[in-house]
């Protein structure tokens, strides 16, 4: 029998070249809750655990000059319980705030939701719709790349052997600009989203939508830009004729299959209703001045 | 239901009186602190010095002839102890028994437990070993190699019923169908039950109404996993620490199975982390055993919830067609109910048990049923709660709904107009006795509830349930304590409803001391006769009896000693708030003794108190209630949010009534999880896609409104205490009453279960195509 190896590293170095010699048979751990439970059903049968709860950098929430910036390894209800953090970033909340229970959400981190690449990630729209970054940490440096670019398929990441996610960056937003999630479950929680919606919008002094970012989860094999659904907002002031507009754009960019969870004509339905939903909350929002 | 009462059974007549322990709340449950405090002992708490692991391999493969199993590699790995498969275990001729309220035929029993011929579902067991440790053991199942055919396989019921399906069984032919039919199927017996002239019936009739409902299976969802620990001595004795509602059945089941006697095998039951009919059937019992026999060690088994669902026993998938005539003044004058179930790889469904709930609501002088049991690839299925009746229940009364609606009659009016009551003749059989149905419509009727107002998309559901109460063996021994206090050893198994409380509510009732004095303590088989399972909502009507009979027994010794002490004749001396008194100032001058003074002389005047029951209980009481639902539908998603829930029931007598709303709300959240969202999901290989509670989606606290509960009491006449069965009633009503409220939210009727909003919003727009563009 092998046996697995559980390291606690307190350093960046120290993690990355554990991860780094375990090669692709390593898992990286910080809430544990798909980790083990995927442990548990035997998905994985890791060699190697590299718990990095205890490296610094990946447990800071910090205002910067430019934006927020959050370790990978912050817990949900560390980030539910971040005053400021919450009143600034409502809409990365939304989908925060949906993930698992509430004893879940006290493990579980953002950093693990991105990178389990699950298309159903309930923290992942509104960090694209934020245009939200991640900062990479790797034997072959650093790197900063948009969370889209993380997850490139089911269970599948783009960062390559000894990477690690250290946090995400989420830029200032400019004075008018209101984001939101919704999801759609079958039941009202302690689910896995159907369909999920996330959207950015930003209003001139006019009222009217000058820049807008819609992503879909849930309909494809990762998270979804779509981009003719933020164009049917942009020039409007998200009335009714561009909300018909977005819900259809919305459902046209759907790529989704059919599955324990749902059908294929559902998801594209609901995508579009979702989308009209979580735009009139982002408009509110807006209007209040929040994000 | 399902077997015939005993002529030799016991009944006790109802006597009213004045109560001061039972009907009302005890302070405390007794087992309660144990439970939230982590000490209660659930079978996978129990360890022996030295054991060993038990896993499970099993088929990946819905249907497929089993070619060869080869476990020599497995063997050989380190840690390894004992490896089983079909040849460790004997093979069994067709021998029926009852295993709770379904029948088992030991033929088809240890086919479940271990694949023989063919693996019939997905998840069927193929072998089994024993390790030093999990890792171990999982890992030597990967070493075992199995060489199998893969067959066609089958999982619908429609399907299966299909002339050119796949057969599971070769040599089946269809029992019950005259003549004989010559070619197999996969329709192992038809029953039928019937009262009247149907055909007459629908000719008297001015409007009939046929719809075909669909439903798919479900499970118990018991938080508890099965687990067994098991030791075989060299002596050749068993012992067994399980997960069980039943544990002399077990017993019965091991015995037969492993061709032990009786006595070698004793079972103790853990504490019960649920098991709403599913835990009636051995799964991992004789694996740990015959595992341990070979290893010379203690084995442990858990399952994990994967195998829980995938092997261990749901309810059936059904297809039922419905067909109710009724005359312009709202009389029905036929009722026939075609019901096509599920029994899973071997015959056995719940069609003998739900066939009687079908249309006893209701006084219909011409009734049919007829029922298909139909074998397909899917694991054997076991009772839930009510085996078989909420499916049946969704077709009636969404069909009284209807021809309700059609006659412009009031949907309680119409169930009011044709309603059972006493001397009303079933279609199974009995008269009906003095029942609480009509109490429970007109306290509907009568409910702020029916008062409450509906905004837009919301919609009200009425529905309305029946289950007889079983009563079968059951056994009690009351011990009477040098201190005064009294231990209730009882044999049927406290399925976590509370039975213990209520039994020692009965005993402290019955001797006249404080409750506080009572304990009621499980037994295991060692310690009373055989006990029939915890099935048929017979814990308290029936282990209730038993108690009062055990208690009667030990007063009748108590009253003994008293005569002894007094020297007078034991018909001088009476029992009275928990003393001995002389019968009359004529017997002599005497202080009254205590409980607890004769308990201290007793061994001096003839030795121990107790008390004993060994009885046939036959005086179960059939129960009825109604049930009242809003719900709102949002139009876009398909979603149903419940808004309020009402149950109304006739408990004959509640015991302890905080523990009676508890049954009734418990089981109404199974129905209303089963009527929104629960459901079996296969691939197209017949492989369960769902085996979990992420994906077999029952409800979570904030799906469930507030539940009110109202307790209508018509006394069961054959009962001292006049109990009814209260646990499975409740969970009948949901699935109609919420397809109710669905249509007269939004106009949809939803025939197809589950009503999980995708199939909601398919609904809404057929209806609605036109509104749906814009």
């Amino acid at each position: 029998m092998t046996e697995m190896k559980y390291e606690v590293p307190t350093s960046l170095d120290d993690a990355v070249a554990l991860l780094a010699d375990g090669k692709g048979n390593a898992k990286v751990l910080a809430g544990g809750t798909d980790v083990l439970v995927q442990m548990h059903m035997d998905l994985i049968e890791p060699d190697l655990i590299v718990d990095i709860k205890n490296i610094s950098e990946l447990r800071q929430i910090t205002k910067e000059k430019d934006g927020y910036r959050f370790g990978a390894a912050v817990s949900g209800v560390e980030l539910m319980d971040h005053e400021d953090f919450c009143q600034t970033w409502p809409g990365i909340m939304d989908g925060v705030s949906l993930i698992g229970s509430l004893q879940v959400k006290g493990r579980a981190s953002v950093g693990g939701n991105v990178c389990n690449a699950s298309p159903a990630a309930d923290s992942v729209p509104a960090m694209i719709a934020a245009g939200a970054t991640a900062t990479i940490v790797g034997p072959k440096g650093k790197r900063d790349i948009p969370v889209e670019e993380i997850a490139t398929g089911p269970g599948q990441t783009s960062l390559e052997d000894g990477e690690i996610v250290v946090s995400f960056f989420l830029p200032n937003s400019a004075p008018g600009t209101g984001g939101a999630y919704q999801r759609f479950t079958p039941r009202t929680e302690m689910d896995i989203a159907v369909v999920g919606v996330g959207i950015s919008l930003t209003l001139g002094d006019d009222g009217v939508c000058s820049s807008a970012k819609v992503a879909l989860g849930a309909v494809a094999a990762t998270a979804l830009i779509a981009e003719a659904a933020a164009a049917a907002l942009v020039g409007t002031k998200v009335d009714k004729a561009a909300l018909d507009n977005l819900a259809a754009a919305a459902s046209a960019a759907c790529k989704p299959i059919d599955d324990k969870r749902g059908t294929k004509e559902y998801r594209i339905k609901v995508a579009g209703v979702l989308a009209r939903r979580v735009a009139l909350i982002a408009l509110e929002r807006a209007l209040g001045g929040k994000e | 239901m399902g077997m015939k009462p005993s002529p030799f059974g016991t009944q006790i007549p109802y006597e009213e009186k004045e109560l001061k322990v039972v009907g009302s709340n005890p302070e405390a449950r007794p087992d309660a602190v144990d439970k939230v405090t982590g000490k209660a002992r659930y079978a996978a708490d129990i360890n022996l010095p030295g054991q060993l692991t038990g896993k499970v391999l099993r088929s990946p493969h819905a249907h497929a002839r089993i070619k060869s199993i080869d476990a020599s590699e497995a063997e050989k790995l380190k840690g390894v102890k004992a490896v089983i498969c079909r040849d460790d275990l004997p093979d069994m001729p067709v021998m029926h028994a009852a295993a709770g309220e379904i029948m088992v035929n030991f033929r088809d029993v240890t086919r479940t437990i271990m694949a023989r011929e063919k693996a019939l579902f997905d998840g069927h067991p193929v072998a089994a070993v024993a390790a030093t440790s999990e890792s171990i053991a999982k890992a030597a199942l990967k070493l075992i190699k199995v060489e199998y055919e893969v067959l066609p396989h089958v999982i619908d019921v429609v399907d299966a019923m299909k002339p050119d399906a796949p057969l599971l069984h070769e040599d089946q032919i269809t029992k019950g169908v005259e003549p004989t039919p010559e070619k197999p199927s996969n329709i192992a017996a038809q029953m039928v039950s019937k009262l009247g002239d149907i055909e007459e019936g629908f000719e008297q009739a001015d409007l009939v109404v046929e719809r075909e409902f669909n439903t798919k299976a479900a499970h118990q969802g018991y938080i508890e996993p099965h687990a067994s620990l098991a030791i075989y001595t060299e002596g050749g004795n068993a012992e067994v620490w399980t997960s069980t509602q039943g544990h002399f059945l077990i017993r019965a089941q091991i015995a037969e199975i492993l061709e032990m006697d009786i006595s070698r095998v004793k079972v103790t039951p853990a504490e019960l982390g649920g098991g709403f009919g599913g835990k009636n059937m051995i799964y991992l019992e004789p694996l740990a055993i015959v595992l341990s026999k070979k290893s010379g060690r203690p084995v442990k088994m858990v399952m994990t919830r994967d195998e829980v669902f995938r092997a261990s026993g749901p309810t059936s998938g059904t297809n039922i067609i419905i067909k109710i005539g009724i005359t312009k003044g709202g009389k029905i004058t036929a009722a026939q109910a075609i019901l096509n179930y599920q029994s899973g790889c071997f015959p056995g469904s719940s069609l003998p048990l739900c066939t009687p709930t079908a249309f006893t609501r209701y006084d219909i002088a011409n009734v049919l049923v007829i029922g298909n049991d139909v074998t397909c690839n899917r694991p054997k299925v076991t009772a839930y709660r009510s085996p078989g009746a909420p499916m049946i229940a969704f077709g009636v009364e969404t069909v009284m709904d209807e021809i309700a609606e059609e006659l412009n009659i009031d949907r309680l009016e119409i169930r009011l107009m044709n309603a059972a009551k006493e001397g009303t003749q079933t279609h199974f059989g009995p008269k009906l006795g003095p029942i609480g149905f009509i109490e429970t419509l007109e306290a509907a009727k009568a409910h702020n509830h029916m008062k409450e107002k509906l905004g837009p998309n919301q919609g009200r559901g009425i529905a309305t349930g029946f289950w007889n109460t079983l009563g079968m063996e059951t056994s009690a021994t009351l011990n009477v304590n040098q201190d005064g206090t009294a231990s209730l050893i009882y044999g049927t198994v406290d399925v976590a409803g509370g039975m213990r409380t209520a039994y020692s509510q009965i005993v402290a009732e019955e001797l006249g001391i404080p409750f506080k004095k009572v304990r009621a303590i499980q037994s295991d088989t060692s310690s009373l006769g055989f006990n029939f399972t915890t099935a048929g909502s017979r814990g308290t009507a029936a282990g209730g009896m038993a108690a009062v009979k055990a208690s009667r027994d030990a007063i009748t010794r108590m009253c003994e000693v008293a005569a002894r002490i007094w020297e007078v004749e034991l018909d001088q001396v009476v029992w009275e708030d928990g003393h001995a008194r002389p019968a009359s100032s004529n017997v002599g001058e005497f202080e009254p003794l205590s409980l607890a003074e004769i308990a201290m002389k007793a061994g001096f005047y003839g030795g121990t108190i107790a008390g004993h029951a060994e009885i046939n209980v036959t005086g179960g009481g059939p129960g009825f209630g109604t049930h009242l639902v809003d719900v709102e539908v949002d139009r876009e998603t398909g979603a149903v949010k419940l808004l309020r829930y009402t149950i109304i029931q006739d408990a004959g007598k509640a015991v302890f009534p905080e523990y009676v709303k508890a049954q009734f709300h418990g089981a109404a959240v199974q129905g209303i999880g089963l009527a929104l969202n629960e459901e079996y999901i296969y691939d197209e290989n017949g492989v369960m896609a769902n085996p979990g509670f992420l994906d077999y989606r029952m409800p979570v606290a904030s799906d469930i409104p507030v539940i009110d509960t109202q307790i209508v009491e018509v006394p069961n006449p054959n009962h001292p205490y006049g109990i009814r069965g209260v646990g499975e009633v409740p969970i009948i009503p949901p699935l109609a009453a919420i397809s109710n409220a669905i249509y007269d939210a939004v106009g949809i009727r939803m025939r197809d279960h589950p009503m999980s909003p995708p199939k909601v919003l398919a609904a809404l727009d057929e209806a609605a195509p036109a509104t749906a563009a814009e």
